[in-house]
């Protein structure tokens, strides 16, 4: 999976080679010798991960996003290791976009969505760490007049072994700066990594228990004005017409303006003002052709897709449709997943300021540099004109990395109102309806078995919508109109491989793509596919009366690392145990973003199976090496409220074309009485396979989990979302 | 006009009385620790203590609150000391985001005002912030730990 557009590729290529390096950070170009970049406050670069201040402060640069996911933390620990830098001294800063750009994106992607944060970087960035510790090394080294073999660095202090002579890393730094980069970097043996694959606490704690850390909400400029905005609630819909003047003379209102061809914002001198505006202000639609489509029509035709001839294939081996034919027995069920809105707890929001010379825009993004490109487009204005500044996001789980409109809002405003900062801020009934939901999907899996209850074959037909399509159509295209995202979990191979051998199998993908705008909710696709397949895989084992725990394991002998994780789970949680009186188990696994992951569930129900009192979750991950473990911990707790409250509450019902849920009372959002105990097994196996990620992987293994368990309880086998639907709530 | 006490310091507010007091507190006085969520009183990250109590401050108008002591999340460290919920918060590493943190810590100060050792029962009952990031589990374990400290 690719965040990063290919437009928008071509447009900073463009924009990078307009503007040459070192626009926005302070050169000096000493005698002879290589530039030195400097901070803004003069301390130089060592490279461009690691500025070092003279009183020893290690400055580390992070591209990717902090939105509470710990990749910060995890990142610097990643540098700071190869660096042999004292930990305590570490604080980290992000580049700006316009300055990635300036310098030939030096600092990489800086897309945070997939997982991606630390598994896609960590070579990159080790690099960058170990590259300045040699620097620094030589530069102390030279000063000596010794052999820089004769040298180590330790918690920010270099010896010169023979003679005990030390200097510090602030010492050495701009003599550092100045030498050649080496070209030849040996990474250390994760082995006998010190702060890497240790629970360091997260850098970035302090501000957030005192109110100090400053969110996009929280934003102040000077002069700045607020705005307040209402996109046509229907997608596809426009402005028909509005009467600014009923609103003109309310208190502390600037402007109204529309924005672009489907919105319109109230501008004044708070937000509650321009709120209140919008609120009393006659606006007219023209809702479109979409205001006709409704979730049961949207129902109807995914359902009429389960059966359709044409499907893209994902996944396949033997002849499906023939196993089916011959079977002795066959196994058939339908699933559905509903639209669900990421929820973020900072609704949507960004600052923008324009003049004709300069567009700045302050965002929460997931991705400055996907920030960056709506900027520009937005703004009409060239790369070295724009600029984008990120501030930490309170929450994103995919809402703000591709998606930046938010930011194109902003920017519309802003050009309204010239050389004025404006804040945009949506309410969260704003962003209930303007989400890019996590798609809807139906599935229908059938299971081929032969007179001696082997499994001969398996299909499993997905229907629905795909994200892809819309959102890198360019993809799609190449694929001959196929979207491969769709098939998360349950590829033919890949960071999403499917984690059994089944003779005889196809998985397939009929598409059917909805007005609602799709998007990368947490977990994505893994989410809706592991429900599909591990509730699935409890059916056929049930059919045959077989344990679900053997039956699966009879078909993961290719799959050690599948196997091993959901090994560790069903051993934790006593798999073949007898459990505690009207206490019942679930199991689950699955590979995605190249992280094997399992989890077992303990659950009861009361009031004849309408209240699920989850006891505990037991849940493995592997994913190959854990730079933090008590960070992934959290991650894995963490995705378990997310993927729990899909689960049993969260649905986005379409009605007359428009979204019906517009805040928490109608989509709730699990509370700390629900929460289960978790306990996390992390196993990486090491090794030379890629890394895997740890923000998504588990949301998708707790759901199959519980609701196999649920089956146990109660012998009904839930197959459409969410369980508030089937009147099933979570107890403490 | 509105005359709020925040933090011990008085305030003469230009709002009108049914301005939400979330947004006097974050736009009129700049005190933005605590949070928008919802507006409509269901994820708590607007709690602010007024004359001790939690309350949700998107879904109190400013005339309710005036004559009473408020405090917000900015006011609940006393003389650079963290307050022991703050501190229990640190300690166990408990934001991921943040965002919802401040609303929660003031609940979970008020609640250990009201009831210096909770049972989880008492939590469960009493503390029905949304966290989206899920540290339900690191809060629990913090707020027994700021009850024992």
């Amino acid at each position: 999976m690719k965040h990063i557009p290919q437009v928008d590729r071509r447009t900073f290529v463009v924009g990078a080679a307009a503007v040459g390096g070192g626009l926005a950070l302070g050169l000096d170009i000493p005698f002879g010798g290589p530039k030195v970049v400097r901070a803004q406050d003069g301390s130089p670069e060592i490279t461009a991960w690691i500025v070092i201040r003279p009183d020893d402060t290690v400055v580390i640069r992070v591209a990717r996003s902090e939105m509470g996911q710990g990749t910060i933390t995890g990142l610097a620990q990643l540098v700071a290791e190869e660096l042999e830098c004292d930990w305590s001294k570490v604080t980290t800063e992000y580049p700006t976009p316009g300055q990635s750009v300036a310098r030939k994106r030096i600092w990489g992607d800086f897309s945070t969505g997939g997982s991606r944060g630390i598994r896609m970087s960590h070579e990159y960035v080790r690099k960058g760490g170990a590259t300045a510790r040699m620097m620094l090394i030589q530069a102390a080294a030279n000063e000596w007049k010794v052999p820089a073999g004769e040298c180590t660095a330790a918690n920010s202090v270099i010896t010169h072994t023979p003679s005990g002579r030390k200097t510090t890393f602030g010492k050495v730094a701009e003599a550092a700066a100045k030498l050649e980069q080496p070209k030849e970097v040996a990474l250390k043996d994760p082995k006998t990594w010190k702060i890497a694959g240790t629970s360091v606490k997260r850098l970035d704690t302090a501000d957030k228990v005192t109110g100090k850390q400053v969110y996009g909400f929280d934003l102040k400029l000077p002069g700045m004005l607020n705005a307040a905005i209402k996109d046509c609630p229907v997608t596809g819909g426009k402005v028909k017409s509005f009467d600014a003047a009923k609103v003109a003379s309310m208190k502390g209102v600037k402007k109204v303006v529309q924005v672009g061809d489907t919105a319109v914002a109230v501008v004044a001198d708070t937000f509650w003002q321009a709120k209140t505006a919008l609120d009393a202000l006659p606006i007219v639609w023209d809702e479109g052709d979409n205001a006709k489509v409704s979730s049961a029509t949207i129902a109807k035709w995914l359902e009429e897709g389960l059966t359709a001839e044409q499907g893209f294939v994902g996944n396949q081996n033997g002849d499906a449709k023939a196993a089916l034919a011959g079977a002795a027995k066959k196994i058939e069920a339908v699933y559905a997943y509903p639209y669900q809105n990421h929820a973020c707890m900072e609704p949507m929001n960004a600052t923008a300021r324009y003049t004709a010379d300069k567009c700045e825009v302050w965002v929460p993004t997931q991705d400055g540099e996907a920030s960056f490109a709506a900027v520009l487009a937005a703004s009409g204005l060239p790369a070295d004109k724009c600029e984008v500044y990120k501030i930490n996001l309170g929450g994103g789980f995919g809402r703000r990395g591709a998606f930046q409109d938010y930011v194109t809002q902003a920017v519309l405003i802003a050009k309204q109102v010239p050389g004025t900062p404006v804040k945009l801020l949506w309410t969260r009934e704003e962003d209930m309806l303007h989400g890019r939901f996590h798609p809807v999907m139906q599935c229908k899996l059938v299971g081929a078995f032969d007179a001696s209850n082997n499994l001969t074959g398996l299909h499993m037909r997905l229907s629905g919508q795909s994200i892809l399509a819309n959102v890198r159509p360019a993809i799609v295209e190449q694929q001959k109109g196929r979207d491969p995202l769709v098939f998360q979990g349950v590829a033919d191979a890949g960071e999403h491989a499917f984690g059994y051998s089944v003779p005889n199998l196809l998985i397939d993908h009929a598409m059917r793509n909805p007005h609602i705008l799709p998007g990368f909710w947490r977990g994505v696709n893994i989410n809706q596919n592991c429900i599909f397949m591990e509730c699935f895989m409890d059916e056929l084992a049930q059919a045959v009366g077989q344990d679900e725990l053997e039956f699966r394991r009879k078909l993961m002998a290719k799959h050690p690392r599948n196997l091993g994780v959901l090994n560790a789970v069903a051993e934790r949680i006593g798999w073949g145990k007898p459990a505690p009186q009207g206490v019942h188990r679930g199991l689950a696994h699955m590979k995605a973003f190249n992280s094997y992951v399992a989890a077992a569930a303990e659950i009861s129900v009361e009031g004849g199976g309408n209240k699920i009192k989850i006891h505990r979750i037991v849940a493995a991950t592997d994913p190959g090496y854990a730079v933090n473990p008590a960070q992934i911990d959290r991650q894995v707790a963490g995705s378990f409220v997310y993927g729990l409250s899909a689960l049993f509450y969260q649905e986005c019902t379409v009605k007359d074309g428009r979204m019906v849920e517009e805040n928490f009372d109608t989509y709730d959002s699990m509370r700390i009485a629900e929460m289960p105990k978790v306990e996390s097994i992390i196993m990486p196996i090491g090794g030379s396979d890629p890394w895997g990620g740890v923000g998504e992987p588990t949301i998708c293994v707790a759901a199959p989990a519980v609701l196999n368990a649920y089956f146990k309880a109660t012998g009904k086998r839930i197959r459409s979302f969410p369980l508030k639907n089937h009147k099933i709530a979570m107890t403490a | 006009m509105a005359r709020l006490t925040i933090n011990g310091q008085s305030h003469n507010i230009d709002v009108t009385p049914d301005t939400p007091l979330l947004w006097a507190i974050r736009e009129q006085v700049g005190l933005t620790g605590t949070k928008y969520g919802c507006g409509v009183a269901q994820c708590g990250s607007c709690t602010v203590h007024i004359d001790g109590q939690a309350v949700r401050s998107c879904s109190l108008p400013v005339s309710a609150a005036e004559g009473k002591q408020i405090t917000t999340i900015e006011g609940l460290a006393q003389g650079g000391t963290l307050h022991k919920v703050q501190k229990a918060w640190v300690d166990h590493d408990v934001p991921q985001c943040g965002y919802c943190q401040a609303g929660m810590i003031m609940a979970v100060a008020a609640l250990l005002k009201d009831k210096p050792k909770p049972t989880d029962a008492d939590i469960n009952k009493t503390i029905t912030n949304i966290c989206r990031c899920g540290t339900f589990q690191q809060v629990r374990e913090a707020i027994h730990a700021a009850a024992n400290a």
